[in-house]
């Protein structure tokens, strides 16, 4: 047993010593890096290393929660019985339990060997790499504010006192930029990216040039006419709402009646465009595990298919409560959270036509390539929004001039309703959690500008 | 683990240890090190249908190290205290220089001037912690039958960091932020609408003496509002934006962009500016870290400079920019007091505290009835601004419209989006009134807590994205 499998035994074990009826243990083990680059030279180089355990506890049906930082003998059991004394605080609720074990099936791929084997040199120049990229594109782009790169390894364990255990280990990395254009009247931004689970899965150039391409196109942006008409949103947009979607799709906001979708299970709700599937055991996706939060087996969830609501997604406090089934959807942002309902990998089904056939069937809207505002702008009880949007319009079937401060507004359930169409190529985006989607064509959204 | 409290944090890191960690870390040279030592303890609960839930505990504590060499900062953070862990950090972080080693100045006495708390929250006990939730949880369900869900938080959390640097610095604070939230869903038939309303500050549990329940009330009868909402119109306007957290307009659309590391960068639609007029002379604006008790406030930023008071735009001109250590040293400016990071997991960036406009002249009254068709902007859910092309969006949480000079009709979904330069510009009424509300302001993937104020301001024109058609 590892280490770290050997720290949660213990801090099972210290909880019950210290009252707890029942006890779960899980700790983290992550070492990563950050190179941040500016300038063709290394702005900053970052080395960390970070453990931690966080405790369940539960006496009765009330249930605590402690974590730390302290893996020694004496710090585990300490954080154990605060777990205890946390759970003392807490109500009575008749759904709360431990989750019982299951049958985890491994999942292999998790952990690419190129994070281990690039020295720290050879990911700096992929970084410097990107940023050149985007300044050898085009004069016009006259900065890269910063390019970054960063990766981690991480090992999790888990157990619990009902006989749960599991181990695993993963790697993930990125690198983007946020390149600088320069037009008559100011700058323009643009964001350029790319995820995989080692060095040797990302392309710096093509990183640099979609950062560069992005800027450049705006430049010269002016404000759209207010206006309700079609709206094609692009895989980095499309993942936002894709996200907002899936976390009005965790039961925990469904069952008490803080989402849109509550009460329309089997409803016909969007259009046989859009399809939507939660997969936490793609072995593609950054978010895949072979155990959730709670160490129940990860699987793939139907959420919206053929226009219907199929399934919420449920960890097993949520699931006790309506006598169903945890999909394994309990997330956790580390050890210092608790777990709670939440997407892992989310799947936007793909449609069968180009972007160009997506601009041709949009005729006259807009091309919507970034949103902001989110977490401000969108309802999340009540699935209405208005987000600050940039992009370019749509004319006869085409992309033309670009556009700025503007808004989308609609509704959530409604936009389901009026996607038309959904592009033939996916792409992974991490916006809105981990998505994969293609760009989708939504028949009528409001665009506020002029 | 370190659990000795005295008061100031002094405790987390020997000077002796501290020096010779510095010394390791220029151990491959290097013109700048410093270690950053930190104790995070924190309790948070919360109380939704009714029910007391959610009850965490929390401890961390490590440090990081970091060594500027030239243009390049190397960093690197561990988990724990022990000097070994230091002492690793420090190998960590000069792992990947190659020059000839360099003494650190010898440190000099501790500064250190922590914000006093009356009430540690940490030796109230859970008890009344609970019956706070349980009575915010009454109060806000009390509002009327409309009220469908009801859901408070409670948060403490205590910080206690050190700061020693090889110019021989020596610095520490103990930092103490009490904050409670509340949030209400209201619902009529098939129309739900939210309230939400916090209270907090760099003070203790005296916070919570003056009847801490009113918060609970006022996000019921936001959400209560609401329900009456029609959907917000769209256009271009005049708006009144309300005080308090209103601020957050000028902290998104003129603080981020006055942030040194955009302005150095060429990311900031202020770089070159200063000395300019960008506003009317009526504006005067502050970036104060140093304002007894608030929620921005600390003794010392995260580099061990003492907070500080910064005009940063007086009578419409910009004056000063916000910053950090690495960027004042770039400027040859003296540091502000604005370098600070969400933990020792991270690299200090230039960051604002508490930024406000102060108070002006007009009354709101006498702002709203010069409008004649507008809209009233009581408060936001939140904004987000792209410093370098200037770009900002809001999203009102509660929402008016001006009608012939009076407050009509509340409004539902209406975002403000608009440029930074033409909107500051754009502001023509500054209020007499004045007040401070709390946020969480994310820059570069780190969390810090920060104060927004004013009283009410009138933007002359501005873009409202609505729902209505």
């Amino acid at each position: 047993m590892s280490e770290l499998s050997e720290a949660t035994r213990r801090a099972v074990e210290a909880a019950q010593g210290a009252g707890a009826a029942e006890a779960e243990a899980y700790a983290s083990r992550e070492s990563g890096r950050e190179v941040r680059v500016h300038g063709g030279e290394v702005e900053s180089l970052t080395a960390a290393t970070q453990s931690g355990i966080g405790v369940r506890a539960w006496i009765g049906n009330r249930v605590g929660y402690a974590y730390g930082t302290d893996l020694s003998e004496a710090g585990v059991t300490a954080i154990a019985a605060r777990a205890a004394e946390m759970a003392a605080i807490a109500d009575e609720d008749e759904y709360a339990a431990p989750p019982e074990p299951a049958e985890i099936e491994a999942l292999s791929g998790l952990d690419d060997p190129s994070v281990q084997t690039w020295e720290t040199p050879r990911v700096a120049e992929l970084a410097l790499t990107v940023e050149r990229t985007a300044l050898a594109a085009d004069e016009r782009v006259v900065a890269v504010e910063q390019a970054v790169y960063a990766d981690s390894s991480e090992r999790v364990a888990i157990s619990s006192s009902v006989g749960l255990a599991g181990e695993y280990e993963s790697s993930s990395c990125y690198a983007y930029l946020q390149a600088l254009a320069e037009g008559d009247d100011g700058r323009e931004t643009g964001l350029g990216f790319g995820l995989a689970r080692g060095p040797d899965g990302l392309d710096p150039v093509e990183i640099g040039a979609e950062g560069a391409a992005r800027a450049l196109a705006m430049i010269g942006a002016s404000k759209p006419e207010s206006r309700a008409c079609p709206v094609v949103l692009d895989p980095t947009v499309a993942a936002s709402f894709a996200g907002l979607i899936g976390g009005a799709l965790g039961a925990k906001a469904v069952q008490r009646g803080r989402s849109p979708f509550a009460g329309r299970i089997e409803e016909e709700l969007a259009s046989e465009a859009f399809a939507l599937h939660d997969d936490g055991r793609d072995p593609e996706g950054p978010a895949s595990a072979p155990f959730d939060g709670e160490g129940v087996p990860r699987r793939r969830t139907a959420l919206i298919e053929q226009g219907r609501l199929r399934s919420y997604l449920y960890d097993t406090y949520t699931a006790n409560r309506e006598g169903v089934h945890s999909t394994g959807s309990a997330a956790r942002a580390g050890y210092r959270s608790l777990p709670s309902v939440s997407t892992s990998n989310l799947l936007v089904a793909t449609g069968g036509l180009s972007e160009a056939e997506l601009l041709r069937a949009a005729g006259e809207g807009v091309y919507v390539t970034d949103v902001a505002g989110l977490h401000s702008g969108v309802n999340p009880v009540t699935g209405i929004f208005s987000v600050g949007a940039s992009g370019r319009t749509i004319r006869g079937g085409e992309l033309a001039e670009p556009i700025r401060e503007f808004t989308i507004a609609g509704e959530l359930v409604a936009m389901l309703g009026a996607v038309q169409e959904a592009g033939a190529e996916a792409r992974w985006v991490p916006f809105g959690g981990s998505v994969k989607t293609p760009p989708l064509l939504i028949a009528e959204l409001a665009v506020s500008g002029s | 683990m370190s659990t000795a409290a005295n008061g100031n944090g002094a405790d987390l890191i020997a000077p002796e240890v501290a020096e010779r960690v510095l010394a390791r870390a220029l151990a491959n040279g290097g013109r700048f090190a410093e270690v950053f030592a930190e104790s995070r303890q924190g309790l948070t609960m919360a109380i939704d249908e009714s029910r007391l839930e959610s009850v965490q505990s929390a401890a961390e504590e490590g440090a990081g190290v970091r060594v500027i060499d030239g243009a390049t900062t190397y960093f690197a953070h561990v988990d724990g205290l022990d000097p070994a862990d230091l002492e690793r950090a420090a190998d960590e972080a000069a792992a990947a220089l190659r020059g000839a080693r360099r003494e650190p100045q010898a440190l000099g006495a501790q500064f250190s001037q922590p914000i006093p708390i009356e009430r540690r929250p940490e030796e109230v006990d859970a008890a009344t912690k609970a019956v706070l939730l349980r009575e915010l949880d009454e109060r806000g369900r009390g509002q009327g039958e409309e009220i469908a869900q009801f859901t408070a938080s409670y948060a403490e959390a205590r910080r206690r960091v050190a700061v020693a640097n090889s110019d021989g610095l020596l610095a520490a604070d103990d930092r103490t932020r009490t904050r409670i939230g509340a949030q209400a869903v209201a619902r009529r038939g098939e129309v739900v609408e939210t309230g939400a309303e916090t209270l907090g500050a760099h003070r203790g549990f005296e916070l919570l003496e003056d009847d801490p329940g009113q918060i609970a009330e006022q996000a019921a009868r936001k959400a209560l509002t609401l329900l009456a909402a029609r959907p917000a119109p769209s256009g271009s306007m005049p708006v009144v934006v309300g005080g308090g957290f209103g601020g957050v307009l000028f902290h998104e659309m003129t603080g981020h962009g006055l942030e040194a590391d955009h302005i150095q960068k060429g990311a900031s639609v202020y770089a070159g500016k200063l000395g300019e007029a960008v506003a009317q002379p009526l504006l005067n604006a502050y970036d104060d870290g140093r304002l007894p008790g608030e929620w921005g406030s600390d003794g010392i930023d995260d580099e061990g400079a003492p907070t500080n008071k910064t005009l940063v735009i007086e009578e419409g001109r910009l004056v000063s920019y916000l910053y950090d250590h690495v960027t004042a040293e770039r400027d040859g400016h003296r540091p502000t007091g604005n370098g600070r990071r969400e933990s020792f997991r991270h690299l200090p960036i230039p960051r604002m505290t508490n930024t406000y406009i102060a108070p002006g002249e007009a009354t709101p009254e006498a702002m709203i009835e010069e409008v004649e068709n507008g809209f009233y902007a009581v408060s936001f859910g939140g904004g987000q601004v792209d410093p370098a092309t200037g770009d900002f969006v809001f999203g009102v949480s509660e929402g008016y419209l001006i009608e012939n000079g009076k407050v009509t009709a509340p409004c539902r979904g209406a975002t403000l989006v608009g440029n930074c330069l033409d909107a500051l510009a754009a502001i023509d009424a500054v209020g007499d009134d004045f007040w401070m509300k709390t946020g969480i302001c994310g820059k570069g993937g780190q969390k810090v807590p920060v104060g927004t104020g004013q009283g009410h301001v009138r933007v002359g024109r501005m873009t409202v994205g609505g729902t209505a058609r």
